[in-house]
């Protein structure tokens, strides 16, 4: 009798060995195997790459051949070199880890849980435990982290729309579609201040050409006819001009006295209360303090998004060791999962929900809405000066009813974050209204994992 | 070596190590410092200094790691006139430096903790909270 054992050489049916970025809480958007992380809701991003690429493009066609004709040579150079700063430092803003704290694990949550004094029964959310710290001769609170299980270190705070702990967390901006904070504040920093010069720049270069073709009582009409493509450049750039030179100015201020927007918006260190504050983290002086905010050594992803897991563990157990990732980089030819798609879908609500940064280009006027109800409103064009930034104003995932951590629970257990046709968010959640239910109901799943560096 | 290996499996086994934590310290701001308040369950297996050595030690690499020199400046503004693309190919400063901090625990672990039956793990493994020491009860001296 013959007995033929067909043994399995490759276990097929193996499991595939899993990213740790596949079971990462928290409600970001992974593309290209973990290389690429960005906020789920992409925000006006494409809107942002869109008037970049398109005012550039035409300010190449349109402008530049008359102006190396009748200027100098130098105009497209300055031009390019301007645009490849921006891009790059764009996508770095946008694709990079802000500064992500992982979640404590069971055992630290634990730890912790035993040694804060709780009287409350389960029934109700306990009031916020704050834990207070000197630093440098300022009393500093730190607040407890329901949904990360952990005191927030200083200066870090919960992105309700991330759903993420970021440390020196400066503000989600929606036209990065992402955090601002440790890891990519130099980003975003060199991001606005290239675009500023950008934007001054073909404003400036627009301006001269149109002139130059009006001269000799020709007129700006027909001026503007000959080179069409320079009136929609003068158009987008009058009014970013304006609104990014003020965004990169008050950053300026920010990083010479060493301030996040979250810290500045919510007065922490101006000494509103009357009290005698400073700001415990300025060095003093200016110099300093723009080092240690653009200069300052580059530090580590906590997250390691690109480690394997442990092929007998899943998400659920911490203390996961660091290991090598084993598969070859062809194996993960081009895995990016997540195109475009769904990414303009959300662009139409985000804007009202997210919008964060004080200031943007005007003519998408995204208002930065001061309290949640301002969630349903259609877009209308004011900015007002101070964006409050609600959802980062309220770290602390305490008011969220138990019933509606119920009902997200189960959808928390879902495979984490990359599925573009996600629908479990409802309009409402990752916003300005509702900080809360994402944080309190991923508690329980995102406790469990840590990710490694 | 071997009671380093037999140490890291019982990291899997939770019945029988327990965990101590080591949190951070945030007395002179975010920088990554750890507490050297010698833990009360780690009495009975070794010596406050050594201990409060090993932290001191771990504190003074953070430390180096986050520095503000004229190194950090340069690679700074290397990198800034790059627009950042250097980091794609050059390792910072700070991964040097956590090399070298995982050098030091693993030295550590060999020669001071695991034959005492505890293991120290790399706080980098843990998003830089807290330093987890595992103690091995059913060590035995």
């Amino acid at each position: 009798m013959k007995n033929r054992d067909y043994q399995q050489v490759e276990p097929r049916r193996a499991r595939r060995a899993r990213r740790k970025w596949e079971v990462l809480p928290g409600k970001n958007r992974f593309l290209c195997d973990g290389r690429i992380m960005m906020a789920r809701q992409s925000g006006v991003l494409p809107l942002t790459l869109g008037l970049v690429l398109v005012t550039c493009g035409l300010f190449f066609i349109f402008d530049c051949p008359f102006l190396v004709q009748h200027l100098s040579s130098c105009v497209p150079a300055v031009g390019g070199v301007l645009f490849v700063f921006v891009l790059i430092t764009l996508l770095q803003t946008s694709f990079s880890d802000p500064g992500i704290l992982p979640r404590a694990t069971r055992d630290e949550a634990a730890h912790t849980e035993t040694q804060i004094d709780s009287t409350g029964n389960s029934s109700y959310r306990p009031p916020p435990r704050t834990k207070e710290v000197v630093i440098n001769q300022q009393v500093v609170k730190l607040k407890y982290c329901f949904t990360c299980k952990m005191f927030r270190p200083p200066r870090t705070s919960h992105c309700s729309l991330c759903d993420n702990c970021v440390e020196r967390f400066d503000h989600h901006c929606p036209w990065v579609g992402n955090c601002v904070g440790k890891r990519n504040y130099r980003f975003f920093y060199t991001f606005i201040v290239s675009l500023s010069f950008l934007t001054a720049f073909i404003f400036g270069c627009v301006t001269t050409h149109l002139a130059l073709r009006a001269k000799d009582g020709r007129g700006l009409v027909f001026a503007l006819q000959e080179s069409p493509g320079s009136a929609v450049e003068l158009v987008i750039c009058f009014f970013s001009v304006w609104s990014i030179l003020g965004l990169s100015g008050f950053h300026t201020y920010l990083v010479a006295s060493n301030l996040t927007t979250n810290e500045d918006i919510k007065g922490s260190w101006s000494g509103k209360s009357g009290e005698d504050v400073t700001n415990p983290y300025s060095h003093k002086n200016i110099c300093i303090n723009c080092c240690s905010v653009l200069c300052a050594p580059m530090p580590p992803s906590l997250i390691d998004r690109r480690g394997l897991l442990p092929a007998d563990e899943s998400s659920q157990t911490g203390g996961v060791d660091m290991e090598p990732p084993a598969l070859a980089n062809k194996s993960e030819t081009n895995v990016c999962t997540q195109g475009p798609k769904g990414l303009l879908g959300s662009a139409a609500l985000s804007p009202l929900m997210n919008a964060s940064c004080p200031q943007g280009k005007p003519q998408t006027a995204h208002p930065c809405p001061d309290n949640p109800s301002a969630l349903t409103s259609d877009p209308s064009p004011e900015l007002p000066q101070s964006c409050t930034a609600h959802h980062i104003s309220k770290p602390h995932s305490n008011t969220s009813p138990p019933h509606r951590a119920k009902t997200r629970s189960h959808k928390c257990k879902r495979a984490t974050l990359r599925i573009p046709d996600d629908t479990a968010d409802s309009p409402a959640s990752p916003s300005c209204s509702g900080p809360d239910h994402g944080s309190g109901a991923k508690g329980h799943r995102g406790a469990s994992f840590t990710a490694d560096q | 070596m071997a009671e380093t290996h037999s140490l890291q499996d019982m990291r899997q086994q939770a019945s029988i190590a327990a965990k101590v934590f080591i949190q951070r310290d945030y007395t002179n701001g975010t920088m990554c410092q750890f507490q050297t308040k010698f833990p009360s369950e780690l009495e009975t297996r070794m010596d406050k200094q050594q201990f409060e050595e090993t932290v001191r030690i771990l504190n003074n690499l953070y430390a180096e790691a986050e520095k503000l020199g004229s190194q950090s400046f340069f690679e700074g503004c290397l990198a800034c006139l790059t627009a950042y693309t250097v980091f794609i190919c050059m390792e910072t400063h700070y991964e040097k430096v956590l090399k070298k901090i995982a050098k030091y625990i693993q030295e550590q672990n060999d020669k001071i903790y695991a034959p005492r039956g505890l293991l120290l793990t790399d706080p980098i493994e843990r998003g830089l909270r807290v330093i987890t020491i595992f103690e091995d009860r059913s060590f035995s001296r």
